[in-house]
């Protein structure tokens, strides 16, 4: 039996692996934002706290993935259930990369753009959301993207941890020793991947500014 | 906007000095001030602290020694955000936004000050008419702008929410001798019919010259002397004098052309 067969035989398990993957990226890239984006424009206004987030969040992304899931096991609330463990842990790990990159994105922009704005008395807020943040978007999506993509892949770790996702497949396939089994999931998280990164790259270029 | 109720100059430097933190002096001891409706010219070559003291009226920069006063009051006592939206500031072509239409960078003020949408509207198709831009440019952006079309829009941004004062950064110094020439014109013009109170900066003495009400030299971070254009080509000041020699060589016609400055 080839893989798509496997997958055709087994196509309604495969699309709930398939969305509960998208549920554990999609809800750790939507926390990550949430979290990123506001620490990585913090960070360009308290320059001094720079290091110690960007420290921190670059550290964060060392701890290997299956033993930063063992380590928050312990938590309460968020240990009881698997999926809240790996999302934590996701998310984590997709701060790096939107942290990084809405704060080069920011700095990034052109100082004389900013000073024109600033001497027309834009207030620092206005200064911010008018010019600054959409001059970085797309450096921010960029992030985004890299979280993304990298986020579909570590996801299938969190199968080890009974989170679910298409790491099932992964882990039952190694445990059975059936490459098919071990494609029927890797096959569809390379997908995911790789639509991930097309779209979130067509939307980044399209909101290059010049 | 309305007038201020103090007769006197409308920018005042008082033994004004400016520092940056590791010491090195950008301006000494300068006074000077601005009259109302003028314009007065800061020329001098780089590194002479014209655009440092341009910076300094709309707080862009802070002094380290001395005060200034806008409409008679010291700038500590301004806030600051007002102050600036008092005072038009054009830069060199830079200083539009991008990711902004014509339209929408001309009204920048206006909309930041919370006008109504149509009246911003109005406004912008008034400004582009006078600064000679014709309406369907509204709609572009700045990328897809010559650049004399582009200063253009910076001096209409500058001049839409109707400040008083205008500070002007070397703003023809990007473009080519003819449409320079072309915008030195029109904004001499413009300037005769509005009559704001004018900072220009600049190192060309052709173009202090022409637009100049009084044109101040600065050298090394001090302000050498303060002239009328008519006296300028008079002066026995040396460094006057040095300017002006310089000026002279340039347009004395030379084998093989002359190149720009």
């Amino acid at each position: 039996m080839n893989v798509l067969q496997f997958i055709q035989q087994n196509h309604t398990e495969v699309l709930e692996l398939t969305a509960e993957h998208l549920w554990l990226v999609g809800a750790s890239i939507a926390l990550a934002v949430l979290i990123g984006i506001p620490l990585g424009i913090l960070i360009t206004r308290w320059p001094v706290l720079g290091k110690p987030v960007l420290g921190g969040a670059n550290i964060i992304q060392t701890i290997p993935s299956l033993a930063l899931f063992g380590f928050l096991l312990p938590a309460p609330w968020i240990g009881a259930r698997a999926d809240r463990l790996a999302i934590l842990a996701l998310t984590l790990y997709a701060l790096l990369p939107l942290i990084r990159n809405t704060y080069t994105g920011i700095r990034g922009v052109d100082p004389a753009i900013v000073e024109a704005g600033r001497g027309m008395g834009m207030t620092d807020r206005q200064l911010l959301w008018q010019v600054e943040f959409p001059l970085a978007l797309s450096v921010i999506i960029a992030g985004i993207r890299v979280a993304t993509v990298l986020s579909i892949g570590v996801a299938t770790i969190a199968a080890a941890i009974g989170a679910g996702g298409l790491g099932e497949y992964i882990f039952r396939g190694l445990a059975m020793v059936n490459n098919q089994v071990i494609l029927a999931g890797a096959i569809p998280a390379a997908g995911l991947a790789i639509l991930a990164d097309t779209s979130l790259g067509w939307l980044e270029k399209r909101l290059a500014p010049r | 906007m309305s007038d201020s109720p103090n007769a006197g100059p409308a920018i005042q430097f008082r033994n004004v000095g400016y520092r940056l933190n590791n010491g090195t002096i950008l301006l000494r001891d300068l006074n000077l001030e601005v009259q109302r409706g003028e314009t007065l010219v800061l020329l001098g070559r780089s590194g002479s602290g014209k655009t440092t003291t341009l910076k300094l009226i709309n707080r862009l920069l802070t002094q380290s020694a001395g005060a200034i006063y806008v409409d008679g009051q010291s700038l500590d006592q301004w806030d600051v955000i007002r102050l600036r939206r008092m005072i038009g500031y054009v830069i060199q072509e830079v200083g539009l936004f991008p990711h902004f239409t014509v339209a929408r960078n001309i009204g920048v003020v206006p909309h930041i000050e919370g006008w109504p949408a149509d009246r911003i509207q109005q406004r912008v198709a008034e400004l582009l008419q006078l600064v000679g831009l014709e309406p369907q440019l509204a709609a572009r952006y700045p990328r897809e702008l010559s650049g004399g079309q582009r200063q253009r829009v910076g001096v209409a941004r500058a001049l839409a929410a109707d400040p008083a004062f205008l500070l002007m950064d070397e703003p023809f110094g990007a473009l080519d001798p003819i449409t320079r020439a072309e915008l030195q014109r029109e904004f001499r013009a413009l300037q005769q019919r509005l009559g704001k109170t004018v900072v220009f900066v600049t190192h060309d003495l052709r173009e202090a010259l022409l637009l100049g009400t009084r044109v101040a030299l600065m050298e090394s971070g001090q302000l050498i002397v303060t002239l009328k254009p008519g006296e300028f080509m008079n002066s026995s000041d040396p460094m006057v004098a040095a300017y002006v020699d310089a000026f002279k060589t340039e347009v004395a016609p030379a084998p093989g052309g002359r190149d720009e400055p």
